[in-house]
This record gives C-alpha cells, sequence and structure tokens, in this order.
C-alpha cells in the first residue's frame, strides 16, 4: 500500500538520483525534471482529451436514450482516435483576408494557457509540479488569459461571426470571472492561504462543500460559463453564429481550440476537487487517485448539465450573473466572515 | 518520365510506409465523417430522424454535425437545390476542406425528383459537383442513409 502510494514520487525520486549519479549539478537535474514533469502533464492531458471526448458523445447518447458511438473497439472507445487521425490529415484552409499572425497563434495561445493551468493541480500528497503559495490566484489569473485567445481567434479571422461570437465571449467571460473569484474567496478565508496544499490540509475534518455549499454553486455556474458550456456556450452558439469565434478554422487549427477547452474542464473541475471535496484526500486508494476519481465525478455534472438545459440568451446570460451570481457570492463572503467571527468569538475554532 | 513495370514495382517496395500510412488515414477519415447540417424540404427531416433517438447515426460515429463548412468532411445533398440555392451550396462546397466527400439523398438530390420538370429546380446535385454516394427515394429511410454512407465508408477505405 505504501508503495503504491509513493509510487510516483519515488520514481521521480529515483531519475532525480540517476540524473545526479551520471554526472548532472543538482540545478541541472532539477531542469531536466522539469521537462520530464512537462511531458507527463502533456501525457496526462493528451490521454484525458480522448477518454473525455469519447465519454461525453456516450454520456449524451445515453441522455438522448441513443447509444452513442459503439462501432470502433469495445464501446466505440477508438472513435476519437479516428477524429484525431482525420483532423490531422485535413486540408489547412487560412483564407485570404485574415490576419495571418493572430489567425495561427490564437489556437496555439489557447492550448498553452489551459497547460499552464494544470502547473498547480495537486494531484496527489506531494505531485504538484510547483506548490505556489499563491496557487489559486494564479489559476484564476491564468485562466481568465484565455478571454484573450479567443479575441485573437475572432479578431484574427476576420469573419462577422467570429467577431461577434469573441465579443460575446469576452462579455461573458469578464462577467463570470468575478463571482467565480468570489465564490472562492469564502473558502480561501476559512483556510487562511492561497496554496493549494494548506486548502486540502485545512480539509482534513471538512469538507469545504460543508461549510460553503453556497460557494460550490456559484462556483459550479461561473465555471460552466467560464468553459463556454452548455448552457452558456454562447460563443459558438451555432443555430446564430455557425461555430462562434472558430467559423474560420478546419482540422488540426480548430482541433486544438477543441482540446483546449477539455483541458480546461478537467483542470477546473479537478480545482473544483480540491478546493471543495478535500482534493486527494480519501480512504484506502491511493491519493493520486482519489484525485482523478472525483474530478470526473464533478465532470459528469458538467455533462449532465450540458446535455439537460437549452442555451440561454445572450442578455438572460449577462444580466444573470450581475443581478444574481455576484450578489449572492458577495453575501457568501460577508456570511463567512461573521461566521468566522462568530467561531472564535465562542471559541470553537 | 515512363515507368517499366519492374520499376513500379521496386518504387512500390520502397513507398511501402507510405501506402500503410494512407491505410491509417483513410481508416480515421472513414469512420468519421462530420456532415454539414444542410438540408432544404423534407428529406432532412429523415436525417434528423437518423440522428435521434430511434436510429442513432452516432453509433457510426458520424454524428457531429458542423455548422460551420470549415469543420466538415461530407456534404449530405438533402433535397432539391432551386437556382436560387444553387450559388450557395456551391460556395459552402468550396469552402469545404479536402478531402470531402458529397451523398446526394433522396431523389431531389438525385435528379430533381418531382420538380424535375419545374423552371426553377436543378437536375441533381451532380450537375454541380461530383458526388460520391447516391441515396434513392422519397424520402429515403434513415436506415438508407446508413446504407449510403456505410458505402462511403467502403469507398474511402478503398474497399467498394
Ligand atoms: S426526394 Fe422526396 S422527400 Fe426528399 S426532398 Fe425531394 S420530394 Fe422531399
Amino acid at each position: 500500500m505504501e508503495n503504491v502510494e509513493l509510487l510516483f514520487l519515488n520514481i521521480a525520486k529515483f531519475i532525480f538520483n540517476w540524473l545526479q549519479s551520471i554526472g548532472l549539478s543538482p540545478l541541472w537535474a532539477d531542469f531536466v525534471m522539469l521537462v520530464i514533469k512537462f511531458a507527463c502533464i502533456a501525457g496526462i492531458v493528451t490521454v484525458n482529451i480522448l477518454i473525455l471526448i469519447w465519454l461525453e458523445r456516450k454520456v449524451s447518447g445515453f441522455i438522448q436514450q441513443r447509444l452513442g458511438p459503439n462501432r470502433l473497439g469495445p464501446f466505440g472507445i477508438f472513435q476519437t482516435v479516428a477524429d484525431a487521425i482525420k483532423l490531422l490529415t485535413k486540408e489547412d484552409i487560412i483564407p485570404s483576408r485574415t490576419d495571418k499572425f493572430i489567425f495561427r497563434t490564437a489556437p496555439i495561445f489557447f492550448i498553452i494557457i489551459s497547460l499552464m493551468l494544470y502547473i498547480v493541480i495537486p494531484f496527489g500528497d506531494g505531485m504538484q509540479i510547483v506548490d505556489l503559495n499563491i496557487g489559486v490566484f494564479y489559476f484564476l489569473s491564468v485562466g481568465s488569459l484565455a478571454t484573450i485567445a479567443i479575441l485573437m481567434a475572432g479578431w484574427g479571422s476576420n469573419n462577422k461571426w467570429s467577431l461577434l461570437g469573441a465579443m460575446r465571449s469576452v462579455a461573458q467571460m469578464i462577467t463570470y470571472e468575478i463571482p467565480l473569484a468570489f465564490s472562492l474567496l469564502g473558502i480561501i478565508m476559512i483556510a487562511g492561504s492561497l496554496r493549494m496544499s494548506d486548502i486540502i490540509a485545512a480539509q482534513s475534518n471538512v469538507w469545504f462543500i460543508l461549510l460553503q455549499p453556497i460557494a460550490f454553486i456559484t462556483y459550479f455556474i461561473a465555471a460552466t460559463a467560464e468553459l463556454n458550456r452548455g448552457p452558456f456556450d454562447m460563443p459558438e452558439a451555432e443555430q446564430e453564429l455557425t461555430a462562434g469565434a472558430y467559423t474560420e478554422y478546419t482540422g488540426m487549427r480548430w482541433a486544438l481550440f477543441f482540446l483546449a477547452e477539455y483541458t480546461n474542464l478537467f483542470a477546473v473541475s479537478a480545482i473544483a476537487a480540491t478546493m471543495f471535496f478535500g482534493g486527494w484526500q480519501g480512504p484506502f486508494l491511493p491519493s493520486w487517485l482519489w484525485l482523478p476519481i472525483k474530478a470526473y465525478l464533478i465532470m459528469m455534472i458538467f455533462f449532465w448539465i450540458k446535455w439537460t438545459f437549452p442555451r440561454i440568451r445572450m442578455d438572460h446570460l449577462m444580466s444573470f450573473s450581475w443581478k444574481v451570481l455576484i450578489p449572492i457570492s458577495l453575501a457568501n463572503i460577508i456570511l463567512t466572515g461573521c461566521g468566522i467571527h462568530l467561531f472564535r468569538w465562542m471559541g470553537w475554532w | 518520365m515512363v515507368l517499366e513495370k519492374d520499376d513500379t514495382e521496386i518504387l512500390a517496395k520502397n513507398n511501402i510506409i507510405v501506402t500503410t500510412l494512407e491505410k491509417m488515414f483513410n481508416w480515421g477519415r472513414a469512420h468519421s465523417f462530420w456532415p454539414l447540417s444542410y438540408g432544404c424540404n423534407c428529406c432532412p427531416m429523415e436525417m434528423m430522424a437518423a440522428g435521434a433517438a430511434r436510429f442513432d447515426i452516432a453509433r457510426y460515429g458520424y454524428e457531429v454535425f458542423r455548422a460551420s463548412p470549415r469543420q466538415a468532411d461530407l456534404l449530405v445533398v438533402a433535397g432539391p437545390i432551386t437556382l436560387k440555392m444553387r450559388p450557395v451550396v456551391e460556395r459552402v462546397y468550396e469552402q469545404m476542406p479536402e478531402p470531402k466527400w458529397v451523398l446526394a439523398m433522396g431523389n431531389c438530390a438525385i435528379s430533381g425528383g418531382p420538380f424535375k420538370d419545374g423552371y426553377s429546380v436543378l437536375p441533381g446535385a451532380d450537375t454541380l459537383f461530383k458526388v460520391d454516394v447516391y441515396v434513392p427515394g422519397c424520402p429515403p429511410r434513415p436506415e438508407g442513409l446508413f446504407h449510403g454512407l456505410l458505402e462511403l465508408k467502403k469507398q474511402v477505405q478503398g474497399k467498394a
């Protein structure tokens, strides 16, 4: 059991020692380890996406009383592989009137940002690439950069649908960034730290979902909007905007946007698991299994909501955030503050 | 340069990797046609039925209907092409990235169907571009559409 728990840490230690034994200075060995860790993240992300897209198609099928992909491999598990091969070999169209540099860099920028989120995710006990002392702040600020990538895509495409989709997405993401940050503030006040490992340690007795249920709901709604997922998928609204900001993108360039959205989905769910569900803590199973299990359960709720609700209108979307979500999350912060003081005063905490 | 028979065999031997890679690409393409959401008249209703619970086009992995022609692989011409619609269809076809395929669904798309004597309807989609698979019927049932898609899959994999 002990060995299973420490499996990845031991592998890392072994590689580190081996690197030093072949004559690398500790600094260089650290650098090589960072590269290896990044490669691991890339591997995790790719496998994850392949599973996630298949899962989403399956789940959507079950929700609509269909079977979903089931012809390629057992339960259609190779369907995504076929799609990936096809997308890789499609013609790469760059329309002549586009702003070429911005058009080309937008998808790369988007996927880099979503990969950067993985740096602060604690995958297990001590299995975090860097345990920043401003982990939550880093997550929020880097996550909101994705807006720029979508705006770049919309502007660079020189297409009215793209620009409209990008504008909507910017408005939506800026609006929902605020309740997203506010809903995490209550937790930071209780845990007294922005560091992920401290927040997880603070949940060793009770998960924060029990102390902050309202915050979880506001976080969840705001995250759905941040991820551009249904019922908030305004930027991609197919019926009105063709494919929104991505209208002009073909093949792999388009796929990069698609992949980045799923990458973000896992990152946001993993952070939700860390902040509200005790992170990698759990009985019996090793810590590096608990986080994916919790994150996947949260993602199931994302799928469930996406395939159950119709898309809501743009003005409703904005007014919902400004008139409902932000006041609720603000009230939650005040309540949390009062609660903390009450607990201290009564000497319970 | 004119190749002798022996030369081609030697070349074929040297290029064996390329051909198998091509096979893999075709396997991928054949199992993920993403149709463009396009249609006018009654055949699209059958196409929608094909996507819904009873028939479920998703089993073959062809359910990703894309609204933007830039991301679609397959143009299902469902219904008649009127003269007014003609420039739109042509343009949408041009906007799709290669490799792309066309499936003519229903008698209207094949020959003009019941409207073929009309003054405003094209006699078939193949007057505009190359059609890969014809699915006859007025309208064809969803099973018919599936049969056409599976025939197209065989074509793409070179097994037809
Ligand atoms: S083939 Fe028949 S069913 Fe299909 S569009 Fe034409 S008239 Fe309608």
